[in-house]
């Protein structure tokens, strides 16, 4: 690993002053699981590496206040699949942040570092667009918020300027009941890559999300307002031909050796139609209950 | 010239006060620095948890952490878990069901199920599957490590 002087501000405005004085050549740690591989193998070669975890704003890393969750930069996800909270009101991303990596990796990783690291195939993204996710990013101007749509560039990049620091990331609960749930291709069960992430949300209006990823450069989100996906009785056909709008984007990549695109687009349509079925029954749970 | 950091931390029970240089891994300094060599290094990029060691309670992996992140911190590595030159009930376990063969994941292997343990008393198997998810095996001793593992829990609640 190459050299670089390491900084651990205890507070937000010292670790901004850190980014302001080092200009591009600063990279911010949280968990460290991909900024750590990435100086090792050279990728990354900072002259200053801002540790974020004395900062004392981010204390406490999850916290609940009326009807929102905010979860700071150092939230990891362990965290985050122990809420109570999230387990209720946000089942995909319980069930998408149990999947990542290792207990190993959950114990360090961060969620609002999986978001910034700009993975296409990052877990917790399809969730996080499906329950329209803020990001809240403090700079040398202030504090701006982000929707997660607009968060999420590219490959590696995101709507961070440099200087910046994403500081939390919130959730709102859905204003009307809502059904959702997570599924996740890979080639073994544990430590792998995703070959298709897919979230699904059902509300009692009929209206069906679908947020996917690892099938191009970034994760989207679609949405049938049509009732054809949420209807139980919808023909198979015509349900496909919904799955053929929402997927038009996808373009899995034909270098990656973790799956072919055609296999990809194939697996995206049988994950889709599982997950919608998940959330149906989600839903249908939660308005028994209510 | 590295930068050169004074860190405190409690090793395996010991309060210990070292420098450590800001690029080197945990796992780079419990081996070459503190000779914790019982900590293995193998893929480096958090796949196979040879070098799991538990900070703060905590399964993780040494190879993704730097060093100083652990000032102020506990860490146990497997030369923590014998105590006055007896082996633990985790690891006599391990013994008991031949579950080391190489032998060389096997002290993440303990580290994760240790910090497991310390949880969960009363696992199912799959728990077990769950929590050493992230320890491979090469020789693919996964039914003995398995075994140990409910057998030193069975133990845990005698
Ligand atoms: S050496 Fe750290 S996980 Fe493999
Ligand atoms: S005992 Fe050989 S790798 Fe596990």
């Amino acid at each position: 690993m190459k050299e670089f002087s390491y900084e651990r501000p205890e507070s937000l405005d010292d670790a901004l002053r850190l980014l302001a004085a080092s200009g591009s050549e600063v990279e911010v740690l949280a968990g460290g699981t991909d900024l750590v591989i990435a100086m090792r193998d050279g990728q990354s070669q900072p002259k200053v590496v801002v540790d974020l975890k004395r900062i004392t704003e981010f204390y406490p890393s999850l916290m609940w206040a009326g009807d929102t969750v905010t979860l700071s930069a150092t939230a990891t996800m362990a965290e985050t699949v122990d809420d109570e909270g999230i387990n209720k009101h946000f089942p995909a991303l319980a069930e998408a942040a149990v999947v990542v990596g290792s207990v190993q990796i959950r114990n360090r990783a961060t969620l609002l570092g999986n978001i910034c690291n700009g993975s296409p195939a990052a877990d917790t993204a399809p969730p996080l667009l499906a329950y329209d996710a803020i990001i809240v990013v403090a700079g040398p101007d202030g504090t701006r918020r982000v929707e997660i749509d607009e968060f999420i560039v590219g490959p590696g990049r995101t709507a961070l300027q440099d200087g910046e620091i994403a500081v939390a990331l919130e959730l709102r609960l859905p204003s009307r009941p809502l059904g959702s749930a997570y599924e996740r291709m890979t080639r073994r069960k544990g430590t792998d890559l995703a070959s298709v992430t897919l979230c699904a949300t059902v509300d009692d209006a009929g209206i069906t999300r679908v947020a996917f990823g690892s099938v191009g450069p970034r994760a989207w989100l679609r949405t049938d307002e049509s009732g054809v996906l949420a209807d139980p009785d919808a023909s198979d056909e015509a349900k496909a031909a919904v799955f053929e709008e929402i997927f038009a984007d996808a373009t899995p990549s034909v270098r990656s050796l973790r799956a072919s695109p055609d296999y990809r687009r194939a697996m995206l349509r049988v994950l889709g139609a599982r997950a919608v079925r998940r959330a149906l029954r989600r839903l249908q749970e939660l308005q028994g209950v209510s | 010239m590295s930068e050169v950091i004074h860190i405190e931390a409690n090793i395996n029970g010991r309060d210990r006060a070292f420098e450590v240089a800001a690029n080197h891994t945990l796992l780079d300094v419990l081996r070459d620095q503190l000779g914790l060599t019982g900590t293995k290094e193998c893929c480096v990029v958090g796949e196979c948890g040879a070098c799991t060691v538990v900070v703060d309670g905590m399964p993780m992996n040494s190879c993704l952490m730097l060093a100083v992140e652990i000032d102020g911190r506990d860490v146990i590595s497997v030369e923590g878990l014998a105590t006055d030159g007896r082996l633990s009930t985790l690891q006599q376990a391990f013994l008991d069901v031949s579950a080391p063969q190489c032998g060389f994941c096997i002290p993440g292997q303990l580290m994760s199920a240790h910090a497991f343990l310390q949880r969960n008393l009363d696992p199912s198997i799959e728990d077990v599957h769950e929590a050493l998810g992230g320890n491979l095996c090469r020789c693919a001793g996964y039914l003995q490590i398995t075994e140990a593992v409910m057998l030193a829990a069975k133990a845990g609640r005698e």
